[in-house]
């Protein structure tokens, strides 16, 4: 009886998907609706997400792939994963208008560069304060801190240790998740609420999930801006760590 | 058709990840380089000339229209397979780096903000429901 009751969830994953997420966003406008509107029903989607991920993890024992390790949500799998994703956030930008993203290009370049670094000079500094402080695994670890590809990548190229390289993962997942949740909060108070700061907020977040998911409970109309700069990021953050910022560091820590 | 919408958006998909393969490639980057940015640039530029000339056909426009309105709902599901346990188990240095690096960047927003003409916020909309 109760196989029955699951087949259709793993033959059907990708319909199935839309099921339960469908259901996902009817409790969270239901929610949204008791607090006034004053927290949006996206944020609260996003962030029962994020709670099922941890729920779906610690159930697997396998935190990569959050809730889509059991069966049952198994298409949740493929509805998240970064094919549909990345499909999504490109169609957002049917009806951006380039005028603004002219006006924004110097800014949006120049919050490139300052987020890879500043990021990275995080990670190194609190690497080395905890005691990472060969230049391989602070390298790593500040890698990490610019995002969780960005980590691995340099790790591989510098030679750290698996455990470091887990460890700038680990920064890098938190920072993402955070951006998530923190943006649509702070949005106001740092003036994110115009194409423009968007260009800037995403070229200095850099991570694609995070600044997707912040903007969407922010304001939708800012994903296109904020999700073209951050696209950038993590391939900058690959060119620029394992070369430059890493032969920096070395010299430094010597 | 619809579809011709869909054609018009995996075309761009497309050109863009293959652009930021070799991007990557070149730069020796074990990387894309900005595919989805340069996809969505082609999406603009070629929705532009194709509105302006009146060769999209408002079904087209809806097959594109459609992905973009199932963009929260996909970020949701997305967020439903994020690695939290490796973040929450992280240990605190990469809690304390990951949180610190988010601190810092968003102290950057305004100050970057600046940089060139000013932007102009988007009027205020009754929150609609995607």
């Amino acid at each position: 009886m109760m196989d029955m009751i699951i087949a259709p969830f793993t033959k059907y994953g990708l319909v199935m998907a839309f099921l339960i997420i469908g259901v996902v966003m009817y409790i969270s406008s239901w929610i949204s609706k008791l607090t006034n509107k004053r927290i949006a029903g996206s944020a609260i989607a996003i962030i029962i997400g994020l709670i099922l991920a941890y729920i779906g993890g610690v159930a697997s024992g396998k935190g990569s792939g959050g809730i889509s390790n059991i069966p049952l949500f198994s298409g949740i799998g493929v509805m998240g994963g970064s094919m549909l994703r990345d499909y999504c956030i490109i169609s957002t930008a049917f009806g951006a208008r380039i005028s603004e993203i002219k006006k924004a290009g110097a800014a949006g370049i120049i919050s490139l560069f300052i987020g890879v670094i500043s990021a990275y000079i995080v990670g190194v500094v609190i690497a080395v304060m905890f005691g990472y402080s060969d230049a391989a695994s602070a390298t790593t670890i500040g890698a990490g801190a610019v995002t969780f590809i960005v980590g691995p990548v340099t790790g591989a190229a510098v030679g750290a240790s698996s455990e470091v390289v887990a460890l700038s993962i680990a920064a890098g997942v938190v920072k993402s998740i955070l951006v998530m949740i923190v943006t649509p909060f702070v949005a106001k108070p740092v003036g994110l609420n115009n194409p423009k700061s968007a260009m800037v907020y995403g070229g200095l977040m850099g991570t694609t999930s995070g600044t997707a998911a912040g903007l969407a409970a922010t304001d939708p109309r800012l994903v296109p801006y904020g999700a073209m700069t951050a696209t950038f990021y993590t391939g900058l953050g690959c060119l620029l760590c394992p070369s430059v910022l890493f032969l920096i560091t070395k010299a430094i820590l010597g | 058709m619809v579809v011709y919408g869909l054609l018009l958006l995996s075309g761009c998909m497309y050109a863009g990840v293959l652009i930021g393969d070799i991007l990557g490639k070149i730069t020796g980057v074990n990387s894309n380089v900005g595919g989805v940015g340069i996809a969505m640039l082609f999406l603009i530029l070629l929705s532009d000339y194709l509105l302006e000339r009146d060769l999209l056909s408002s079904k087209a426009q809806a097959g594109i229209q459609f992905w973009s309105m199932m963009y929260i709902p996909v970020v949701v599901a997305m967020s439903a397979r994020q690695n939290v346990v490796s973040a929450v188990t992280g240990g605190p240095m990469a809690i304390l780096a990951g949180v610190v690096a988010v601190a810092v960047a968003f102290t950057f927003i305004p100050m970057l903000s600046k940089i060139g003409a000013p932007g102009e916020p988007l009027p205020e909309l009754e929150k609609k429901e995607a």
